[in-house]
């Protein structure tokens, strides 16, 4: 009876199915503030999929998937702006004495072609840093600290890039997409169903290959990178593929990201976002895939509601969370609730439990 | 000519600058494989105990005696900033050896802590401090003026390293450091207490951060960010020189500032940065493990 209860209680498919068309049913009941906020969540819930899959599948730690986020922010941002200009000169570009529009920008003329870039430069550019440091065996922390810096050289070079950037601005601004008003609520529904079907459909892909034969060596590379090695497989590819892949889903989500809030700049893609989407991942449940998508939600909720009345709290909130996750909640939220799913079906089983005999006897 | 000395002289004072930042870092690093994202926070309590130290001696010390001040904050800054470092290692660190991942996130909060616990105290604007008056102005060659303050922080790191080869190479203590950066379990089966090396070394470590804050306040105003603006360019110190030997740390520090200053003055800050980043990975293509690093059979180093 327990048993059974527990089994309906904890049957994960219905359950996210079920939260999933909460999700699609969310216009009819928050308000356009409310789901504009939500919308943003969901983008961060899609780009915190692709860090977990090379975190908690792979075992490979980035400090700076902000980079991705933001190159695909600004390549969305990058056409919003010339739509928004009717394919003249932008505003800034105006401002920093520009005359003609540079060859950078060309490409982003083309909605489609923008997206398309908006994915594939993160792609390319983790594809590059990834096959020059796993190749070479540059592991652990030390491509950590690599990835991070990547961010203050990106960073960086888009401050100081004043005239083809937006500069610490960044660009804003923006007007229409495809014709369509950023303003009005029946667009911005729309980007948001678009958002939630988005995350839905990278979480599926995501599943399939994380159960596939794939997923299976990409855990093998986190638990046993050498054993993997010795058994032939080249870890190199493997992670520089998860990175690359991860990249190009952060690149997606920053471009979802930009049709909602309407604005991108480079504080928007530095060490501390980039860093707080890890929080996300650890919070969650690093290793599992729904986990994370909590984690950003939940977080980026306490995030608003925090800082909107306590902006000074928020760091060291933000910090102590990264400390007690840590130390107390290596699993995070998700294996804090299967901790009490399985005290729940001890309770109630009287049989032997398996997941103790395999804790004793591997 | 003489803007090629100039460049050559500010080259050699980023990389004293960085070889004092990454000197903390690579002995942390080297000792227990725990990287210290809270380094850049434990510097910027050195210069604002330096601040602090300041303020005291403007308003209850005479005039005649207010250059002392930096000698005494020096000592202080070191003390401090070892003793934060204490707390952390025995309140936090020690418990996620062997997650290294985990340790840099964990220290990374703490970091975000500080960071704003100096907001909250000194205020987010930048506070100036005063140079001592023995540090103004400059060493004029020829046509060329080279601040002294420059030099004083040249020398300082010169003289931290010269110290720390001393305790490392020619005490007994730090014979222990070595032995347990070698094979921390050979070490302790033959008697050295590992925990106890840990802990002083990590003491030391962070007490080096205190005295680069301590510096930092030769060079402009200080505020709650002033570590995360230094501290990335020595992890790649620490990257590019290995963590072997000290001699890693030196030639990392010295590359990357001298480096840094040429590609800047020939470009752009921000190009200057671009180039050095992808010159460390072009690098890294020839040296995975940095400049110096210990040989070893283990697999998993």
């Amino acid at each position: 009876m327990g048993k059974m209860l527990s089994q309906s209680m904890f049957n994960r498919k219905i359950l996210i199915l079920l939260c999933f068309v909460l999700l699609l049913l969310a216009p009819l009941f928050l308000s356009d503030f409310r789901l504009n906020l939500l919308g943003k969540y969901l983008a961060f819930a899609i780009l915190v999929i692709g860090l977990d899959l090379l975190w908690g599948y792979t075992g490979v730690l980035s400090l700076g998937h902000g980079i991705f986020f933001g190159i695909g922010a600004y390549a969305m941002g990058m056409y919003l702006k010339l739509e928004a200009s009717g394919n003249k000169l932008p505003d800034f570009m105006a401002w920093s004495g520009m005359e003609s529009l540079p060859l950078l920008w060309m490409p982003f003329q083309n909605p489609f072609l923008a997206i398309i870039l908006g994915i594939f430069i993160p792609i390319i550019l983790a594809m590059f840093l990834g096959l020059l440091t796993f190749r070479n065996r540059i592991n652990g922390v030390y491509f950590t600290i690599l990835s991070q810096a990547l961010v203050v050289v990106v960073v960086t070079l888009f401050v100081g890039q004043q005239g083809l950037t937006g500069g610490t601005n960044g660009l804003t601004s923006f007007k229409t997409i495809f014709g369509f008003s950023l303003s009005s609520p029946t667009t911005q529904t729309v980007i948001y169903l678009i958002t939630a079907v988005v995350l839905a459909i990278i979480y599926l892909g995501s599943k399939k290959l994380i159960n596939g034969r794939l997923g299976q060596v990409l855990i093998g590379i986190r638990d046993g990178e050498n054993r993997l090695r010795f058994l032939g497989y080249d870890p190199a590819i493997f992670k520089t593929f998860i990175y690359a892949l991860s990249a190009g889903i952060a690149g997606l989500a920053g471009m979802l990201f930009v049709l909602q809030v309407g604005i991108i700049s480079p504080t928007m893609m530095g060490i501390i976002p980039s860093i707080e989407m890890v929080l996300w991942v650890a919070l969650g449940g690093r290793g599992t895939l729904i986990g994370p998508i909590l984690g950003a939600i939940l977080v980026n909720g306490a995030k608003t509601t925090f800082s909107e009345s306590y902006p000074d709290i928020w760091l060291y909130f933000l910090g102590l969370m990264f400390v007690m996750v840590v130390v107390f909640l290596p699993d995070g939220l998700m294996g804090l609730f299967k901790k009490f799913q399985g005290r729940w079906s001890n309770l109630h089983a009287k049989q032997p439990n398996r997941a103790r005999v395999e804790k004793y006897y591997s | 000519m003489s803007g090629t000395i100039l460049t050559f002289f500010n080259g050699l004072s980023l990389g004293s600058i960085l070889l004092l930042i990454a000197l903390g870092l690579a002995i942390t690093f080297g000792l227990m494989k725990v990287i210290n994202m809270a380094h850049g926070e434990l510097i910027m309590i050195g210069a604002y105990v330096t601040y602090v130290i300041q303020s005291i001696f403007l308003k209850y010390v005479p005039e005649s005696f207010f250059d002392l001040y930096f000698l005494l904050s020096i000592p202080i800054a070191f003390l401090i900033a070892a003793g934060v470092g204490i707390l952390l290692e025995v309140s936090l660190i020690q418990f996620l050896y062997k997650r290294p991942l985990d340790s840099l996130l964990a220290t990374y909060g703490v970091g975000l802590m500080l960071q704003q616990l100096a907001r909250s105290i000194f205020g987010a604007p930048n506070v100036g401090v005063q140079s001592p008056s023995f540090l103004n102005g400059g060493l004029t060659i020829g046509t060329l003026v080279l601040p002294y303050s420059r030099i004083f922080i040249l020398s300082l790191s010169i003289l931290c390293l010269v110290a720390i080869f001393l305790y490392f190479y020619r005490t007994g203590n730090g014979r222990r450091v070595r032995a347990v950066m070698q094979n921390r379990q050979m070490a302790e089966c033959l008697g050295v207490q590992t925990r106890k090396v840990d802990l002083v070394t990590f003491a030391i470590g962070s007490g080096f951060a205190g005295i680069a804050g301590c510096a930092l306040t030769l060079l402009g105003p200080i505020g709650p960010t002033i570590g995360t603006y230094y501290i990335i360019d020595a992890f790649m110190v620490v990257v590019v020189g290995g963590v072997g030997a000290l001699v890693g740390a030196v030639i990392g520090a010295f590359g990357i500032g001298f480096f840094n200053t040429v590609f800047e003055y020939f470009t752009s800050a921000t190009i200057g940065k671009v180039l050095v980043f992808m010159l460390i990975i072009a690098f890294l293509q020839l040296r995975p493990s940095g400049l110096v690093s210990s040989r070893s059979r283990a697999l998993d180093e």
